[in-house]
C-alpha cells in the first residue's frame, strides 16, 4: 500500500478576495484528508497558503522572493493535525501570487521525493485567479509558465486547478483575469494539468474529487463489428456509486480497563434443520436449492457447472439502430465507457470514426457483452457516442445496460387525454406551467449549470464525514445539521426561487389542490411531514383506500335498510346484496313478503297487482340467488292460502298467466320441489278456486 | 457461488425497490383464469405468425401459459386456478354444468403454479377437445347459464382459507360480447340479472373481475352490451377501457399480457413544487433486473430446507450477544462509535418525498448520468385532488420545451438527486408501447463519476481523430448494419432461460434438459451479406490500410500484451520446471503434501488449472486432474 502512496500539496489562496469561499475550501480540503485517513492512510500531504500576511517557506530563505507564501504544514503522512490545520485556515491580507505558490509547492515535492514516486505527485491549486502575478526577472510570463510546466512534466507532477468565479465584483480587472486564464491554460497544454471553473460554493464542494480510485478495466479485447473486423478496446466503469462506508459492528462487552480490546463482533452462521433446531448441518452436507413454484429444486454444483449457461468472452455488435429507439429510461445500471486500446492509433481512429458517424446519423449501436470468461450471463447494452472536445482526450462510447424481456413490466396506464375534463389543465394553467418550467432554470445560458452531477457532492457522505470528525474530538457529539451549502442540493435554492417569485406564485395560484374529503383523517399520511419510509408504505396506502371506498359504499347503502313504498324492488335488491351482515338477506325476504301481502290484501285494482307481481318476481330471483328456495316456496303456499281466504282468485289467475311458479331443483339445488311439481302448482290449484 | 452472508442481510438502504420483485407471502394474489371455451372461441381466428391463422382460444391459452411462466419466476407465492366454461365435460366442486376446472396432480384447484402445471398446460390444446370439449352453454330454451356457473365456481375457488389478506382476481377471457344474445325476452333479462348479481356478489367479497376481451378488427368487442355492467365500469371508465383487437396476433397477445399484470405501486410520494404546493404521485418499478432468485440451503440427505441462524459473538470476551446497535469506524487510529439511530439521522437529510429544484434542457442529461434502473411516476388524485391536473400541465410543458426537472428524492431508501424526464405516450398497432408519465433517473454525484477519458491522456500528445473520409466509411457501415425493428426487451435473457429450463427439468425429474436458444447472438447470416461485407471491408481499408491483419495478429504491442506475454512465459517456464518432477509417482506415494505450494503451482500452471486456494485444495485439484 505504502508503495502507491500519493504525495499531494494543497496550494490555497487565502487572499482577501477569497475570504467568502474559504469556509467551503476548508470543508472540501478536510473532507479530502478525512477520506485519506480512512482509505489511504499512507498518503502524504502538505499545505501551502498564499496571499498570507507572513512569509514562511524554504525558497525565500534559499533564494529570496516568494513573499506571502506560507508552508502551513510540510509534506507528511496524513493525520488529524492536517485536518485541524485545514479547518482553521488563516485569513490573508494581500493579493496572492499563485505562480509563486506553484513553484514553492513543486520545490517541496521535488525535495521530498526526488525521483521516486513518479506519477503519484500532485499539486492542487485553489484560487480565484483575480490578481496579477509578478513580472518575471527575465522573459515573459508565458516563458516563465512554460519553464515551470516543463519542470513539472519532467518530475511527473500532476496539477489540478480549481478556479472560483462567479459574482465578479466591480473592482476586478477583466484583463488580469484573462491573462491568468491564459497562463493557467498553458499549464494544461504543456503538462498533465487540469483546470476547472466553479461559480457557486456548492459546486466548489464538488470540484475536488475526494475519492481516490485507480480505474481498472473490466474488459480488454475486441469489439467485434463482424468476424472480419475487430477493434481493440478497453472498457472501464464510467460511473459507480460511492457507497456509504461499511461500519464495523461494535461490542462494548470488553471491560473498560482492557486496553487491548478489539471491540470486534464476530458473526457466525449456522445452518440448522427446520425439524430439529438443535442439529447443525455441516457444510459438506448442504446443497443449494432454487425455488420453482412451491418446490425447492436442489442443484449440486456439479450439475450446475454442467448445465449452466456458458457464453464465450466477447463483445459483439448486433447492429445499429435509431437513437430514438432507445429511450433514456431503459438504462439499467451504472455506466461503462469503451475507449480504444491506449497506444493503438488505428483502433483510436476506428472508434473515433464510428462515434462521429453515429453522432451524425443519430444512431446508436446495440452490443452483446460477456466481459469475462466464465461469466454466467450476457449483458445487452447500447453504445452511444461520447465525443471529446479536447485534443488530448480520445473519442469514446458510453455503454449502458439495456433490459431483457424478463426485466420489463409493461403496465398500461390511461392516456392523459382520456382523463375527465376536470383533470385537464386550462390554457391559462398550461401557460403558468410553461413559465415555471422556463423560469426555474438551473442551466441559464452564459452561467454555470447548477447541480451538474460532476460538481455536486453527496450531501449524506459530507454529513457523515463531518460528524465523524466531530466525534473524534467529542465522542457524544450530536449529528450536525446539514450544511447551508449542501442544502442547495436537497432543497430549492432560495435565490433562484425568489428571482422568479412572480412566476412561482402565479403557478401556485393557478392550481388548486385539496385533500380528498372522502378520506378519513387517519388515512391521510401523505401530507404528513415525515414519511415513515417503511417497506409497507405501498400496502398501507392500498388498504387505507380500500377502507375509504368501503365506508363510502356502506354510507350509500345505509339508506336501504327497509323496504319502502316507492321503490320496493330496488330497496329489496339493495338489501339483498348487502354483505356487511348475513341477517340482511333474511330481513329483506321477510320485509318483502309482508309488503306483498299488504299489497295483495289492501287493494282490488289491477294496477297494484302488477306492482305485487314485480315484487314477487324480485323476491323469487333473490331467493334463487341466495339459495333460499324454501323461503320462497313456503311464501307462495302462504300466498295461495291467503288468496283462498280473501277470495282473491283474480290475483291468482294473474300470477298464473305470468307463469310464476315455485322454485324447482333445476334452479336451486336445495329445493324440494321438482320441475313438474313447480309447473303444475298454479295450474293444479286453479280449478279448485273457481 | 458461496453464499455471502452480507448479501442476505443487506443494509436497509440497499434496495427498497427489490421488494417489488421479491416474494412476500403477505402480499400474495389469488387469480382464477376463466376462459371461454365456446365453439366461437375456436372458430374465430386471426392471422398469426407465418400467416397461419390462430384461434382466439389459442391466444388466450398461450397468454396464460406465458403468464404462468412469469409467475413461477417472479411471484411464485401467488395461487392460480384455470377454469374453462362452455365445456362439454364438467369438473368442479359445485358440480354445475359447462364448467371445467383444469388441474394436474399434486395440486389443489387453486394453488401455486407448479412445474407440472406449466408443462402440461403448454400442450393443453392437443387434448382439449378429447378431454374437455367445447359446447355452447347458453342456449335458448334451456335454463343453463354457463357464465353464471363459471362465476360461481370461480368465486367459490377464491373463497379459500386465509383469503383475507390476499388480493383476489378473476380474469375473464372471452370473445362473446353478448353472451345472452341467443335468448329472447324475459328469460334473457332474467339470466342477465342473475349473472350480474353473481358478479356483484363476487365483487362485494373483494374479488375484482377483469375482462380480457378478444375482438377482431372488423367486429369490435362491444363492452357496453353486457360486460360493462358486469365488471362495473362507470361511464368514464368505459371510454378508457381498451378492448384488444389487433391486426396481428402478436399485437393482441401483447395487449393481453399487459392487461394481465396487476399494477403494483412501489410507493406513493409527494412532489413538493413550491410555496407549500405539493402533488401526489405513485411510483412504479417498470424496469428492474430479474434474477434467478435467492439460493436456499438444503440438507443434501433429506432435501429439506435449512434454517440459517446468525449469532453475534464478542471477539474480546467470547460472549454471545444480541445484534449490536453500535457500529464503529476506525479513524485516526481510534474507533469512532455510531449508534444505529445516529446513522439513520445522518441519512435523513431532507423531509418530504421529492422536492423540485428546477429545470434544465434535456441536453444537460448525459448518457453517463445513470446509476440504477429508473422509476416510473404517474399522478394520482386519490388523496390530493388536483394532482393530476398539475402533473399533466408540467408534463406537457416539459415535453414541449425539451426540459427535464431536477429534484431531490429524500426517501429513506435512496436519498438522491434525480432527474424527472417526461415521456409522452407512444401507441402503435399493438396498443400502448410507452405509457405517459415521467421517469425518475437517479443521478450520480461528483465522486461517482470517473474521468476515464482523462486518465489515459498523455501530457502533450494529441490523440488521433477520424478524418471525414473515415467518418463517411463508418456511416456507410452503420447504414448497412441497421436493425430495422429493434425494440428494447425483445430478447429473453439466455442465462435466465437456461436456469429455469434446468429447474423445470430437474423439478419434473426429466432426464434431458431442453436446449434454450440464445437470441442475443448477432445475426451472422445478415453480417455475411455482400453489401455488409463490402462496407466493412471499405471501412477497414480506410482506417487500417492493409495493416489490419498484422495488427490483430501481433501480440506484442501495448501493455496488455506485455502482461499476457509474461503470463505465457511463466506458463512455459512452469511447464519446463514441472517436467522435473515425477508427479504420478509423488501422487501415488502421497508425497504431494511434502512439496511447497510454489512447487504445486508449477503443475497447475503447466496444465492451465486455477492456482487459487489452500494447499489441500491445490493437492486435490492436482489429484482430480490426474484422475486419481
Amino acid at each position: 500500500m505504502a508503495r502507491n502512496r500519493e504525495g499531494l500539496v494543497l496550494l490555497l489562496d487565502v487572499g482577501p478576495s477569497m475570504h467568502r469561499v474559504l469556509p467551503e475550501v476548508q470543508k472540501i480540503c478536510s473532507m479530502l484528508i478525512q477520506k485519506k485517513l480512512i482509505y489511504r492512510k499512507f498518503d502524504e500531504v502538505g499545505i501551502v497558503i498564499f496571499g498570507a500576511e507572513d512569509t514562511d517557506n524554504e525558497l525565500t530563505i534559499e533564494v529570496g522572493g516568494y513573499e506571502h507564501v506560507v508552508v502551513l504544514r510540510n509534506i507528511k503522512v496524513v493525520d488529524g493535525d492536517i485536518v485541524e490545520a485545514l479547518q482553521e485556515l488563516p485569513r490573508g491580507t494581500v493579493a496572492g501570487d499563485y505562480l509563486d505558490a506553484v513553484v514553492v509547492g513543486m520545490d517541496m515535492l521535488i525535495k521530498k521525493y526526488q525521483l521516486t514516486n513518479k506519477g503519484k505527485k500532485r499539486i492542487c491549486l485553489i484560487t480565484d485567479a483575480q490578481n496579477p502575478i509578478k513580472d518575471p526577472y527575465k522573459g515573459t510570463k508565458d516563458d516563465q509558465v512554460s519553464t515551470i510546466a516543463v519542470q513539472m512534466a519532467a518530475h511527473g507532477v500532476r496539477m489540478e486547478t480549481i478556479i472560483v468565479r462567479g459574482r465578479l465584483g466591480e473592482d476586478i480587472d477583466q484583463r488580469i483575469v484573462d491573462e491568468n486564464d491564459h497562463l493557467l491554460h498553458l499549464f494544461s497544454e504543456k503538462t498533465s494539468a487540469k483546470t476547472v471553473y466553479v461559480e457557486s460554493p456548492t459546486s466548489l464542494l464538488g470540484a475536488l474529487r475526494t475519492r481516490d480510485i485507480s480505474p481498472v478495466t473490466i474488459f480488454r479485447g475486441d469489439l467485434e463489428i463482424s468476424p472480419k473486423l475487430k477493434i481493440k478496446v478497453w472498457v472501464y466503469k464510467k460511473t459507480s456509486e460511492e457507497k456509504f462506508p461499511t461500519l464495523k459492528k461494535y461490542s462494548d462487552k470488553a471491560p473498560p480497563t482492557d486496553k487491548y480490546a478489539t471491540h470486534e463482533v464476530k458473526v457466525d452462521y449456522e445452518y440448522k434443520s427446520v425439524e430439529d433446531p438443535s442439529k447443525v448441518i455441516p457444510p459438506n452436507q448442504r446443497i443449494k436449492g432454487y425455488r420453482y413454484g412451491p418446490q425447492v429444486v436442489p442443484i449440486s454444483s456439479v450439475e450446475w457447472d454442467a448445465f449452466k449457461f456458458k457464453p464465450e468472452k466477447s463483445v459483439k455488435l448486433l447492429g445499429f439502430t435509431n437513437a430514438s429507439n432507445i429511450l433514456r429510461h431503459y438504462y439499467m445500471k451504472d455506466v461503462n465507457i469503451f475507449i480504444a486500446e491506449p497506444g493503438n492509433a488505428r483502433a483510436a481512429i476506428a472508434v473515433s470514426a464510428l462515434a462521429r458517424a453515429m453522432k451524425e446519423l443519430n444512431k446508436v449501436a446495440i452490443v452483446r457483452c460477456v466481459w469475462r470468461q466464465g461469466q454466467g450471463s450476457v449483458v445487452l447494452g447500447v453504445l452511444t457516442p461520447n465525443l471529446s472536445e479536447k485534443d488530448k482526450t480520445p473519442d469514446s462510447f458510453c455503454f449502458n445496460v439495456l433490459p431483457f424481456a424478463e426485466d420489463v413490466r409493461e403496465f398500461q396506464f390511461p392516456s392523459f387525454s382520456n382523463f375527465p375534463a376536470s383533470w385537464q389543465p386550462s390554457e391559462q394553467q398550461q401557460q403558468a406551467a410553461d413559465n415555471l418550467v422556463m423560469m426555474l432554470d438551473l442551466a441559464p445560458p452564459g452561467k454555470e449549470e447548477a447541480l451538474l452531477p460532476e460538481f455536486t457532492p453527496n450531501p449524506i457522505l459530507e454529513r457523515f464525514y463531518h460528524h465523524l470528525e466531530l466525534k473524534s474530538k467529542q465522542p457524544d457529539a450530536a449529528v450536525p445539521p446539514l450544511d447551508r451549502t449542501l442544502k442547495k442540493i436537497t432543497e430549492p435554492d432560495p435565490q433562484l426561487f425568489s428571482e422568479s417569485k412572480s412566476v412561482v406564485e402565479a403557478f401556485c395560484k393557478s392550481f388548486e389542490v385539496k385533500e380528498n374529503p372522502k378520506l378519513k383523517k387517519s388515512t391521510r399520511r401523505l401530507l404528513q411531514e415525515k414519511p415513515s419510509g417503511s417497506d409497507d408504505e405501498g400496502g398501507y396506502g392500498d388498504t387505507s383506500n380500500a377502507l375509504a371506498i368501503k365506508s363510502d359504499e356502506s354510507q350509500l347503502l345505509a339508506k336501504a335498510d327497509k323496504i319502502g313504498d316507492l321503490t320496493p324492488v330496488q330497496d329489496f335488491e339493495a338489501m339483498m346484496s348487502r354483505r356487511d351482515n348475513p341477517d340482511w338477506v333474511a330481513k329483506a325476504i321477510k320485509d318483502m313478503e309482508n309488503k306483498i301481502c299488504n299489497m295483495v290484501e289492501n287493494c282490488k285494482g289491477g294496477d297494484n297487482y302488477c306492482k305485487a307481481l314485480e315484487c314477487l318476481v324480485a323476491l323469487r330471483k333473490g331467493c334463487i340467488l341466495e339459495q333460499e328456495p324454501k323461503q320462497f316456496n313456503d311464501f307462495l303456499h302462504h300466498l295461495f292460502r291467503l288468496c283462498q281466504e280473501k277470495k282473491l282468485g283474480n290475483f291468482w289467475e294473474f300470477l298464473a298467466s305470468k307463469e310464476l311458479t315455485l322454485i324447482s331443483t333445476s334452479e336451486a339445488i336445495d329445493s324440494e320441489v321438482t320441475e313438474d311439481e313447480a309447473k303444475n302448482f298454479l295450474v293444479k290449484k286453479l280449478p279448485k278456486l273457481e | 457461488m458461496e453464499l455471502n452472508p452480507d448479501d442476505i442481510f443487506k443494509d436497509d438502504e440497499d434496495d427498497s425497490d427489490s421488494e417489488f420483485y421479491q416474494q412476500r407471502e403477505s402480499s400474495k394474489e389469488f387469480v382464477v383464469y376463466l376462459v371461454d371455451a365456446s365453439p366461437k372461441m375456436f372458430s374465430t381466428t386471426c392471422p398469426g405468425e407465418d400467416q397461419k391463422n390462430e384461434t382466439h382460444f389459442h391466444i388466450a391459452v398461450s397468454c396464460i401459459a406465458q403468464s404462468l411462466k412469469t409467475q413461477i419466476i417472479n411471484r411464485s407465492y401467488d395461487e392460480v386456478a384455470i377454469c374453462f366454461f362452455n365445456t362439454r365435460e364438467k369438473r368442479n366442486l359445485q358440480d354445475v354444468n359447462g364448467v371445467f376446472v383444469y388441474n394436474v396432480v399434486e395440486r389443489e384447484y387453486l394453488d401455486r403454479p407448479t412445474a407440472r402445471l406449466i408443462k402440461d398446460f403448454d400442450c393443453i390444446e392437443e387434448s382439449f377437445m378429447k378431454d374437455i370439449g367445447c359446447q355452447y352453454g347458453i342456449l335458448s330454451g334451456s335454463r343453463e347459464n354457463s357464465l353464471y356457473n363459471a362465476l360461481w365456481v370461480a368465486q367459490a375457488l377464491l373463497r379459500k382459507g386465509s383469503s383475507r389478506t390476499a388480493r383476489t382476481t378473476i380474469l375473464l377471457f372471452t370473445n362473446e360480447d353478448d353472451p345472452f344474445g341467443s335468448i329472447k325476452g324475459a328469460a334473457k333479462a332474467d339470466m342477465t340479472r342473475t349473472t350480474l348479481q353473481r358478479a356483484k356478489d363476487a365483487q362485494d367479497l373483494g374479488i375484482s373481475i377483469e375482462l380480457l376481451p378478444l375482438g377482431r378488427p372488423d367486429q369490435e368487442f362491444n363492452v357496453s352490451l353486457f360486460y360493462a355492467q358486469l365488471i362495473g365500469l362507470e361511464d368514464d371508465d368505459a371510454a378508457q377501457f381498451m378492448p384488444s383487437a389487433g391486426q396481428k396476433l402478436e399485437d393482441m397477445k401483447d395487449q393481453l399480457r399487459k392487461q394481465m399484470f396487476a399494477k403494483r405501486i412501489v410507493r406513493r410520494i409527494t412532489l413538493l413544487i413550491a410555496n407549500g404546493l405539493s402533488i401526489e404521485l405513485n411510483t412504479y418499478a417498470l424496469i428492474r433486473p430479474t434474477t434467478p432468485g435467492a439460493i436456499m440451503w438444503l440438507d443434501s440427505v433429506t432435501n429439506r430446507p435449512l434454517k440459517t441462524e446468525r449469532s453475534f459473538i464478542c471477539a474480546d470476551t467470547g460472549a454471545l450477544m444480541h445484534e449490536p446497535t453500535k457500529l464503529s469506524q476506525s479513524y485516526k487510529n481510534e474507533n469512532i462509535i455510531f449508534s444505529v439511530e445516529e446513522l439513520s439521522e445522518i441519512k435523513r437529510v431532507s423531509t418530504g418525498h421529492l422536492r423540485l429544484l428546477g429545470f434544465k434542457p434535456l441536453s444537460c442529461l448525459k448518457d453517463y448520468h445513470n446509476l440504477r434502473p429508473s422509476t416510473f411516476v404517474f399522478p394520482s388524485d386519490k388523496e390530493v385532488v388536483g394532482s393530476t391536473r398539475i402533473f399533466i400541465a408540467l408534463h406537457r410543458s416539459m415535453l414541449r420545451l425539451n426540459r427535464f426537472a431536477v429534484a431531490y428524492c429524500g426517501s429513506s431508501f435512496h436519498p438522491r438527486l434525480v432527474a424527472l424526464v417526461a415521456q409522452d405516450e407512444i401507441i402503435n398497432a399493438g396498443g400502448q408501447v410507452e405509457p405517459p408519465g415521467m421517469y425518475m433517473i437517479y443521478l450520480p454525484y461528483t465522486d461517482d463519476v470517473r474521468l476515464i477519458e482523462e486518465f489515459h491522456s498523455e501530457s502533450n500528445v494529441r490523440v488521433p481523430r477520424a478524418t471525414d473520409d473515415h467518418i463517411k466509411k463508418a456511416a456507410d457501415l452503420i447504414k448497412r448494419t441497421y436493425l430495422k425493428d429493434f425494440s428494447v426487451c425483445q430478447f429473453a435473457n439466455p442465462a435466465l432461460q437456461r436456469h429455469y429450463a434446468m429447474l423445470q427439468a430437474l423439478a419434473l425429474e426429466e432426464e434431458e434438459i431442453p436446449d434454450t436458444i440464445d437470441e442475443t447472438l448477432p445475426d451472422e447470416e445478415g453480417m455475411a451479406r455482400l453489401g455488409v461485407v463490402k462496407a466493412i471491408e471499405e471501412f477497414k481499408l480506410s482506417v487500417y490500410g492493409d495493416k489490419y491483419d498484422e495488427e490483430s495478429n501481433s501480440v506484442g504491442n501495448g501493455k496488455a500484451n506485455e502482461a499476457s506475454k509474461k503470463r505465457k512465459a511463466a506458463a512455459e517456464n512452469a511447464a519446463n520446471e514441472s517436467a522435473n518432477y515425477d508427479w504420478a509417482d509423488l501422487a501415488d506415494n502421497g508425497q504431494l503434501k511434502d512439496l511447497t505450494v510454489a512447487e504445486l503451482k508449477l503443475y497447475l500452471t503447466a496444465h492451465n488449472l486455477p492456482v487459487s486456494g489452500k494447499k489441500e485444495a491445490l493437492i486435490s485439484r492436482i489429484l482430480t486432474h490426474m484422475g486419481k
